[in-house]
């Protein structure tokens, strides 16, 4: 076992069960905090890959800014944010089975890509991943056009929320 | 990755986190001293030789303070926020080189760079951090169980959040100066003209983000005394409290030398000094030194301030971020990648068009706030 894989086992393992703990866990703040680390383990995944932009990216969109909304939402809530309630329903093992089978197809599915079980090969010397992906994310043969058009959505979504809050205040 | 780069690595961030605490203690100092210069006071000067040693018992009183836990607060998280608010201060100069490669020496078969780590996307690592800094401050001001710390990590979210897509806008106009993401292209792109003279407005919007990003007065809302008592670390005494003020003083450090190292040249000497003996190509052990210069000159600037100015109310501290930092250093970012474009495409002196048209931009976003305020003060009366 290399160490690359060694990395990937620990991940894995920080990534599940901090997202168990989202769930498990009766404080909303607390749960917020193990999302964190959630995505932070994502994070570690997209830098074991080599992927150095993606990594960044989603340390900046969504532990920088999506989690602390997150955040800023349950603040701005009640003071007591405990779950009393039970945590499970009477029928929680349909649902445990359901997901053993989703990960049961999942594997089956990934097994049968050829070359699932390889490591990653090492990125040529001397390429310069970010400047590769501005351009695939600008250049008409590759990406323009969903850039182009999930930039359009975003624009749509933030005039709407602008809209939203500015009518309340007029009246 | 062999063990010898892991020990590099960790014997080069201990050394580099030792530096910071000790720049920590001594900026206090430098601070007291220069408030009560421009206050007309004297300032500390009763430990040791002029006072040299107040730092130190500073720290010996607050490790010897009693601390407090506050009843029904959240114990695991007040406990871990002083640490998670310290932590990103210190690691996010980790990207900064602090000399040339001619400084670079070889040690048992190793070169040893003035640099922690070299990654290619060293710019935006130091953006990551500083969004994930604000999550300290908050939990401080949540889990003390106090209305008022709760307001100042209310308020400090709040406000990070929206200065930093001025900072992050700024970053972007440095990464097309400079044409790559990497901090040792940046400085050495600074190399026939610092990004100061090239982008003076961006300059100026990310010293002033950075202010509010790292709460300086007077953007100091999140513990304004007067309102809060005194914020999100009302609740905290002794080295929790001694770790809350280290990371704000560490974060002033930080983002000097990234100042220092995106605008002002980093451990490049000033451009027309090119070819003389104070070029760190010649002589290049005066990296290190030209950015502990900077830093210090950068960190008087952030004194001068808090002397000078008083502290903005937050409406208006909202709608300088939002409808005035963010507009212009978008049109800015616009501005310049126009501008080397059509010095690219047309001729190379369209790049002095960028300073020219990004003071006309700056100007003109003073006159309009100027004008709003004129307005409303008419409205008033």
């Amino acid at each position: 076992m290399t160490a690359e894989q060694i990395l990937f086992l620990l991940t894995g393992a920080l990534i599940l069960g901090s997202a168990l703990m989202v769930v498990a866990t009766r404080k909303l703040l607390h749960a917020a905090l193990w999302l964190v680390a959630a995505l932070f383990g994502v994070a570690i995944l997209y830098a074991i890959l080599q992927a150095s932009f993606l990594a960044v990216v989603q340390v900046v969109v969504y532990i920088g800014a999506i989690a602390i909304l997150f955040i800023f939402a349950v603040m701005l809530t009640r003071r007591e944010m405990r779950d009393q309630g039970q945590q499970t329903r009477t029928n929680w093992w349909i649902a445990a089975l359901l997901g053993l089978l989703i990960l049961a197809g999942l594997v089956f599915l990934i097994l049968a890509v050829p070359g699932a079980d390889r490591l990653p090969a090492a990125l040529p010397e001397g390429l310069d991943t970010v400047r590769a992906l501005g351009n695939a994310l600008v250049s008409p043969e590759a990406y323009v056009l969903p850039f182009e058009v999930a930039s359009v959505l975003l624009l749509a979504a933030l005039v709407g929320a602008v809209y939203i809050a500015s009518v309340g205040k007029k009246d | 990755m062999t063990f010898a780069s892991i020990l590099e690595w960790l014997i080069k961030g201990f050394v580099w986190v030792m530096i910071l605490l000790g720049g920590f203690a001594y900026l206090t100092y430098y601070e007291r001293r220069a408030l009560a210069r421009i206050q007309v006071r004297i300032g500390p000067n009763r430990a040791g030789p002029l006072g040299l040693l107040q730092p130190i018992a500073d720290a010996i009183k607050l490790i010897f303070k009693e601390e407090l836990m506050p009843a029904r607060a959240d114990k695991l998280l007040f406990f871990l926020a002083p640490i998670i608010t310290l932590t990103p201060a210190l690691v996010i100069t980790a990207v900064v080189p602090f000399g040339p490669e001619g400084l670079n020496f070889p040690l048992f078969g190793r070169v040893i760079t003035w640099q922690i780590a070299d990654i290619n996307v060293g710019i935006l690592y130091i953006m990551s951090i500083a969004s994930i800094a604000v999550y300290g401050i908050v939990l401080a001001g949540w889990s003390s169980n106090n209305k008022y710390a709760m307001l100042g990590g209310l308020r400090s979210t709040a406000q990070m959040i929206s200065y930093e897509l001025a900072l992050g806008l700024s970053f972007v106009s440095v990464i097309v100066l400079a044409d790559s993401t990497r901090m040792i292209d940046i400085v050495e792109a600074q190399k026939s003209m610092w990004f100061m003279v090239l982008q003076p407005v961006g300059m100026v919007i990310f010293l002033i983000a950075t202010l509010a990003e790292v709460n300086r007065s007077p953007f100091d809302m999140p513990e304004a005394e007067q309102e809060l008592a005194a914020g999100y670390h009302s609740e905290y005494g002794g080295m929790k409290f001694a770790l809350l003020f280290m990371a704000e003083y560490d974060k002033m450090i930080a983002i000097c030398i990234i100042a220092a190292t995106i605008f002002f040249g980093g451990y490049r000497e000033f451009w027309f000094l090119q070819n003389t003996w104070f070029s760190v190509d010649q002589t290049p052990i005066l990296g290190p030194v030209y950015v502990f210069i900077k830093v210090f000159i950068l960190l008087f600037g952030m004194i001068w301030v808090r002397a000078t100015l008083p502290r903005i109310r937050y409406d208006r501290l909202m709608a300088f971020g939002w409808k005035i930092l963010l507009p212009l250093s978008l049109a800015l970012v616009f501005l310049t990648a126009t501008g080397i474009l059509l010095a690219q495409e047309v001729n190379p002196l369209f790049m002095w068009g960028i300073p020219v048209v990004s003071l006309a931009a700056g100007f003109i976003a003073i006159l309009g706030m100027y004008q709003t305020l004129r307005r409303k003060e008419h409205a008033r009366a």
